[in-house]
């Protein structure tokens, strides 16, 4: 010790990088308690962008908690949504077409792409490369506007669905993609070009954020954080789901564990995922995009057509024969558009009837019936309708529209029982846990989310380094608070 | 410092089943029942011994389950005797197996003994638990919440909580005198 | 009562006249407000999904930096705040904290569905609206609203600072 430092009093500094911080990708807090530049605890405070997404599943039926998983890791939506949609499908029983999972497996590694490209931005403009985040939101711009071009939407997509995909791909948006696996290899070249032989980069990596194997595997972490430390642990390779047992594709292991090579091993994946993608394109088989089944999907529109078309739109009429008049129809109607005395024929006031079908299924007498066609005709014109033989496609439509109606009201009814499922999404294992109790709404839905396991481990990773380590670390373990607090 | 780029092919190691039943060898009043369904085993275990039942699965060369994927709090009210259930979720990247244990908990005694010392992973999971569910961890190094401010009341993913949240009046105090002090601020805005 | 053909004053705008070459008239306003519309520099404060559209917007391809807006890390050094993304009751003091940092003239834009009115979320720890507790100018729908919108939305806000009088002056 020098004797300055004898004289010297020194204490300890309380810094909290609070939530709102450039670096901190999202709403992050850190306690760093440092002893001048060096940390001696951090204290990661999650939690600011808690949604309550688990609970609020609980209150929506299967499908219609759908859009909420798209929230959940908002860089690579489609792979939350793939994730969610499989395991729903393994819980209710059904798969999904091989065109439908070659879609997903496309569209999944596509998000794993976009993914990486943003991981990267961030992760290099923290450390001081401002050029590789605008070179990466150029290439991720290209993936959005693919996107764009299945479903329409940029970012929270919503285009898996339980039982396929929502709508096919055209070839166009084949061959546009193929376009951008040509050109891609060079854009990741030109990022390698830019920071990996760059002595600033070297030296604010290597030797940062070292976990050894087994510390990853104690501290359950996953992906590419895990595989950094030499563990080869891939979901797409040992509990394969959709099409990821067609493809032929290896996986990058690092061995140090430390910053260095995790971020290696991404640029490794994005090599994989081109070679995986261009396999996908090729062995694309043809066919329907949505199972065909009626109890846990939703029914083709253009199926429905002779009977939802405006102009020849159905209406809903109660003979007068068969009704027993037990009121259970009037109680079901939301608009109170059903009069009638008790043990008398009830009849409905056309004029108010929303069509929306809930007296039609509760009717246990078989006094209601659906008339295709009759919306704004008289009850004489109705009964003719209803006494002339029905045309096959009207039949089926009608079917179908019950179907729906029955569908949406009740949600998929999964049998009694626990699942737990696993997908590899770009930052790690996104798992569902579901506990079912019959209904059409799941009982309990758990979402393991990578990010909050990993956002756990970095008192472990940080410990002992300086302040300017700490970026570092949040962007090796890649974490986004969406997934982290859903 | 190098990457390399390897052909993964896991074998599967034990089936679901065969672990469970070397559970029930080991630890034989301890469980309550095997639940299977799609291909998945559930031990349903009463809490006291859960440590040793863990420590076991861990250390064991055979099973080697190094690897809590999940852990979480279930609530079973109304349907179930017991209220609460703590459901773990194993995984053996050496020998690739998976089980999943579930150990019962009281409502009137809403504590169960933590498995941080065993695998790390565990504590961040056990703290949203306390969080969500009100379920205390003996052991745990830190046991606050996680997810809500450190003074809220209330546990959001229990089955009797409101899932609108309270009242405005009854609401968290760090927002709701927040909204008072900048509805006083308010007549200092610009009215262009 | 300015005789502008005696003069030789050419009024070319509402309430702005010149005299060829180079000595313009115009209301103070005028000056002001142009000042403020064409380098509005906003806070980073991306809190979720909308925040990586946010980003997008300032990239390459949508480029905001020729509307003059650079996102400082400061809210001492900004005079707006572009809140992108769900507000939660945890964070809320924290938002309220930052804008109140920032100095006067301040804007403020409510982008995307939770920051307008709590979006899908109702739930319990999430604000309804970020207008319960801070004044917005400016509301983007969207979930999230395309990188062309939060553009609209900017301009929009332009058009709002443009309609600004005497926002300069200590007499209110």
């Amino acid at each position: 010790m020098l004797d300055i430092e004898k004289v010297l009093e020194t204490r300890e500094l309380n810094v909290s990088m609070g939530p709102q911080h450039p670096a901190t990708h999202g709403v992050l807090r850190l306690l760093l308690d440092l002893d001048g530049e060096r940390i001696v605890h951090v204290k990661p405070i999650v939690g600011y962008l808690h949604r309550g997404i688990e609970k609020l599943g609980e209150s929506l039926s299967y499908f219609q908690a759908l859009p909420l998983t798209d929230r959940l890791d908002y860089v690579s939506a489609m792979s939350n949504n793939i994730g969610y949609v499989v395991a729903v499908e393994k819980l209710l029983g059904i798969e999904a077409p091989e065109r439908a999972k070659f879609i997903r497996t496309i569209v999944g590694e596509m998000s794993r792409i976009a993914n990486h490209l943003l991981w990267l931005a961030t992760h290099a403009l923290d450390i001081g490369a401002m050029t590789v985040f605008l070179y990466c939101f150029r290439d991720r711009e290209w993936i959005l506007e693919l996107f764009e071009k299945i479903c329409g939407a940029r970012l929270t997509v919503t285009y898996p669905r339980i039982g396929g995909v929502r709508n096919d791909i055209s070839q166009e948006f084949l061959d546009s993609l193929s376009k951008f696996l040509d050109e891609f290899p060079s854009r990741i070249l030109e990022y390698e070009t830019l920071i990996d032989q760059n002595r600033i980069w070297l030296q604010r990596t290597i030797g940062i954020g070292v976990l050894t194997a087994e510390e990853a595997v104690n501290w359950g972490l996953t992906g590419p954080t895990l595989r950094g430390s030499g563990v080869p642990y891939d979901v797409r390779k040992n509990a394969p789901y959709d099409a990821y047992d067609k493809v032929e594709f290896e996986v990058p292991i690092g061995s140090e564990g430390d910053v260095y090579d995790r971020y290696r091993c991404r640029m490794h994946e994005f090599r994989q995922s081109v070679k995986i993608l261009r396999q996908l394109i090729e062995k694309l088989p043809p066919g329907p995009v949505m199972a065909d089944e009626s109890k846990f999907t939703f029914p083709p529109k253009d199926a429905m057509f002779p009977v939802t078309h405006p102009a020849k739109q159905h209406a809903f009429y109660i003979q007068e024969k068969a009704c027993k008049g037990c009121g259970m129809c009037k109680r079901a109607c939301p608009v109170g558009a059903i009069t009638g005395e008790k043990k008398k024929p009830h009849k409905i006031d056309q004029e108010i009837c929303l069509k929306c079908a809930n007296c039609y299924t509760t009717c246990k007498f078989k006094a209601l019936f659906l008339v295709p066609g009759g919306h704004g005709l008289s009850e004489e014109e109705m009964k003719k309708i209803l006494e002339s033989p029905v045309p096959d496609d009207i039949a089926h439509a009608s079917k179908l529209i019950i179907d729906h109606f029955t569908y949406v009201k009740k949600g998929p009814v999964a049998p009694k029982g626990e699942l737990y499922v696993a997908t590899e999404v770009p930052k790690g294992e996104l798992g569902f846990y579901f506990v079912s109790d019959g209904t059409g709404k799941p009982f309990r839905m758990r979402v393991r989310s990578p990010s909050f396991i990993h956002a756990g481990a970095l008192p472990k990773l940080c410990a002992g380094h300086f302040v300017a380590d700490v970026i570092a670390n949040i962007g090796t373990i890649d974490i986004v608070l969406g997934e982290c607090d859903r | 410092m190098a990457v390399v780029e390897v052909r993964i092919n896991p074998k599967q190691g034990m089936q679901p089943a065969e672990i469970a039943e070397k559970i029930k060898q080991e630890f034989p009043d301890q469980v309550i029942e095997v639940a299977e369904f799609r291909d998945q085993v559930s031990v349903i275990l009463k809490r006291d011994r859960l440590f040793n039942i863990c420590k076991y699965l861990h250390d064991d060369a055979m099973l080697s389950l190094d690897h809590l994927k999940d852990l979480c709090g279930v609530d079973y009210l109304n349907k179930k005797d017991v209220r609460f259930e703590v459901v773990y979720t194993l995984y053996s990247i050496r020998h690739h197996h998976m089980i999943r244990l579930r150990a019962e908990v009281p409502e009137n005694d809403p504590t169960i003994q933590s498995v941080t010392p065993i695998w790390a992973g565990a504590d961040w999971h056990e703290r949203e638990c306390f969080d969500m569910f009100g379920i205390t961890f003996k052991g745990h190094p830190d046991m606050r919440r996680i997810l809500m401010p450190e003074d809220w009341e209330g546990y959001p993913l229990r089955k009797d909580y409101p899932l609108k949240g309270p009242d405005f009046e009854n609401d968290w105090k760090g927002f709701t005198e927040m909204v008072e002090r900048s509805k006083e601020l308010s007549e200092y805005d610009w009215v262009g | 009562m300015i005789d502008t053909a005696a003069t030789g004053l050419i009024t070319v705008d509402e309430h702005t006249k010149v005299l060829p070459p180079n000595v313009i008239i115009t209301a103070l306003d005028k000056v002001v407000n142009w000042s403020r519309v064409s380098s509005i520099w906003p806070v980073t404060f991306g809190l979720a999904c909308c925040a990586i559209e946010m980003m997008a917007v300032g990239a390459a391809h949508y480029d905001l930096d020729r509307f003059g807006i650079i996102f400082r890390g400061s809210p001492r050094q900004a005079d707006a705040m572009i809140v992108a993304g769900t507000v939660t009751k945890k964070m809320a003091p924290v938002v309220r904290r930052v804008y109140d940092q920032i100095p006067e003239p301040r804007y403020v834009i409510a982008m995307g569905s939770c920051a307008c009115t709590g979006g899908i979320f109702k739930t319990y720890s999430t604000v309804q609206g970020v207008d319960t507790f801070l004044p917005v100018d400016v509301y983007v729908p969207g979930c999230p609203p395309r990188p062309e919108t939060l553009l609209e939305a900017i301009m929009l806000l332009q058009e709002k600072i443009k309609k600004e009088t005497a926002r300069w002056s200590p007499w209110r």
